[in-house]
């Protein structure tokens, strides 16, 4: 059963609009024009118990919107949406008592107070028991590796030690349901493997279904088995990472090194995509020339030094998708 | 834990957080007795060299001073918070607030303490007792139950106006210094008898505003004299009760506000 269900959900701001200079600034006091931004136009979908979402998209396209709607923030100009069967806005304190939240760019936590007086004081807030949250902080301690900052003032934390702590935090209620809005923005390459990790075996060893936003394509190539894509307030593409590369553009792309970088390469059935000195990048459709007969053909004509197939980049797939709202061209 | 007890905590986390930066806790309390001290200063002054007000001596405006500030200072220390709202919201960091499932006014509420606004209280327990101790009136049981309920009823109108401040910044992200003019105004206009001045002000103050009610009715009763304005003492007993009216309206308006908020970019 669908624990998500979301229905023609559509959000509009109001965004005053702001006149140059002095003169402009005083007549805005007194009358104001507003624009409406659609932030979101009727966005449709559903997310399963226990699935792992990457939910991505240009800055600006609707994601944290949605986001803030579907963990009670903000209210909805129209539409329908379910969440663990609550209405997120019309049974907000009962309903994130079940789930948690965390916003890479602000903590979750109180600047001031060591790690663990800010764990201590959310189990308050969300009425943990002794005994779970012991067990819940030893687990989180353990996985995050969190012994060496739990007595530390949050603000004395780099940004990675943080953001694990604001991960632990977000579960010690033991929620079934995880919202991460961009978690690896700013952190370092072993920071970002950290919190990945733990993602994945929250999501694998206790059935959480994690829903996660993010520009960094490798935490979606990592983690999400489905990925969402929006763009101006809508879903252009929804499925597999697989699916969305095939509905794009079904091709591959063959890298090939010469011995002899002055020779030009002959290669039918492939595109030249980019040539630096020896190396070749080709693109070819996989239903028009197989892997193996592209690579006999460039194996026969010249002297190959290395070579090997692969996917485009991820950016390049998603890209396309903003640019021309995924429809194979 | 029930609703009060997290308050507790969160107020002693905040008060902890404070002590952290004790020169800084010092020096602000310090500047809020220095500021009110001077205050009254002036208005001493003003007897000094204009006499009395008609009708008012100055132990009896020191009392409806007392009784102002001290309500005030207990508003203001709870309502850090409230104060600082508009911030919050312009950071988005009201998002946090909603994500826990815990009402949004003791959230906020709970948030920041001003323990400094201790030097305030303290100046205004003083000028109460002082002025107490002036008047002619005999203070009983009844007298004090009484100031202790206009205290309690000012506080929670003056908590009620901060909140309706606050609640503005779900509709407008600049700051709003109109409020001010009730919270800082209101002190500064219900320190003196209400009777002083003009019939529509005194109705503003009493059925829109009802500061009246929460400092000049009840203290005219503690003085056992009679209103100028000529309220039954009856009334001048009850009159605080518009103070806790005025702060639960506003807890209404607060959460129309709450579907209103609309968060920031990302």
């Amino acid at each position: 059963m669908a624990q998500i269900q979301v229905e023609g959900l559509t959000k509009t701001f109001q965004i005053a609009k702001r006149r140059a200079g002095m003169l402009g600034a005083l007549a805005g006091v007194v009358r104001r024009e507003h624009r409406e931004l659609v932030a979101l136009d009727a966005i449709t979908f559903e997310i399963g118990q226990g699935e792992l979402i990457g939910y991505v998209g240009p800055n600006g396209a609707g994601k944290s919107t949605t986001i803030k709607i579907l963990s009670g923030i903000l209210v909805p100009d129209a539409g329908h949406c379910e969440v663990l069967g609550f209405v997120p806005w019309r049974e907000r304190r009962r309903y994130v008592a079940a789930i948690g939240v965390v916003f890479g760019q602000r903590t979750q936590l109180w600047w001031d107070l060591p790690v663990v007086e800010s764990f201590d004081l959310l189990r308050s807030i969300y009425h943990v028991d002794d005994a779970s949250y012991r067990r819940t902080l030893d687990e989180m301690v353990s996985l995050l590796d969190l012994e060496p900052l739990l007595d530390t003032p949050v603000r004395q934390l780099s940004l990675g030690q943080r953001m694990r702590c604001d991960l632990a935090a977000s579960l010690l209620h033991e929620p079934s349901l995880l919202f991460l809005d961009e978690p690896t923005i700013g952190l370092d390459a072993p920071s970002k493997l950290a919190v990945r990790d733990f993602v994945k075996r929250l999501n694998r060893d206790r059935g959480v279904t994690v829903i996660l936003t993010t520009h960094d394509m490798d935490d979606i190539e990592t983690l999400c088995e489905r990925v969402m894509v929006i763009g101006d307030g809508r879903i252009l593409q929804d499925g597999s990472l697989a699916d969305l590369r095939e509905r794009v553009s079904p091709e591959r792309r063959l890298i090939v090194d010469l011995e002899d970088p002055e020779v030009t390469l002959d290669a039918p059935g492939a595109r030249v995509i980019s040539r630096e000195g020896p190396r070749w990048e080709l693109a070819f459709d996989p239903r028009v020339v197989s892997p193996a007969q592209l690579i006999t053909q460039v194996a026969s004509r010249h002297a190959v030094r290395d070579l090997f197939v692969e996917n485009p980049p991820i950016e390049e797939v998603i890209t396309e998708i903003y640019d021309h709202g995924g429809l194979a061209s | 834990m029930r609703g009060s007890t997290l308050y507790r905590r969160m107020v002693a986390v905040s008060i902890r957080a404070q002590m952290q930066y004790r020169a800084s806790f010092l020096l602000l309390s310090l500047g809020q007795a220095g500021v009110t001290v001077i205050e009254f200063f002036g208005i001493w002054a003003l007897f000094d060299r204009f006499g009395r007000l008609p009708d008012w001596t100055l132990a009896e405006v020191a009392v409806f001073y007392g009784v102002v500030n001290v309500a005030f200072s207990f508003s203001d220390a709870v309502s850090r918070g409230f104060d600082l709202f508009g911030q919050d919201v312009r950071q988005g960091d009201f998002d946090r607030v909603l994500v826990r499932p815990r009402s949004s006014l003791l959230q906020v509420a709970g948030s920041r303490f001003a323990i400094h606004r201790i030097g305030r209280l303290i100046q205004g327990a003083v000028v109460l007792a002082v002025g107490l101790s002036q008047v002619e009136s005999q203070m009983g049981p009844v007298e004090g139950l009484l100031l202790v309920f206009a205290i309690a009823g000012g506080a929670a109108l003056f908590l009620g106006l901060v909140v309706l401040q606050a609640t503005l910044a779900f509709w407008s992200t600049e700051t709003l210094e109109l409020m001010n003019t009730m919270t800082y105004g209101g002190v500064q206009t219900a320190q003196y008898p209400i009777a002083i001045y003009r019939e529509a002000f005194r109705r503003f103050f009493t059925f829109v505003v009802p500061l009246a009610c929460v400092a000049y009715f009840p203290v005219v009763a503690v003085l056992g004299r009679p209103d100028p304005l000529g309220s039954p003492f009856w009334f001048q007993c009850v009159a605080p009760l518009a103070g806790f009216a005025f702060l639960f309206a506003s807890f209404g308006v607060w959460q129309i506000g709450v579907r209103h908020y609309t968060s920031t970019g990302s």
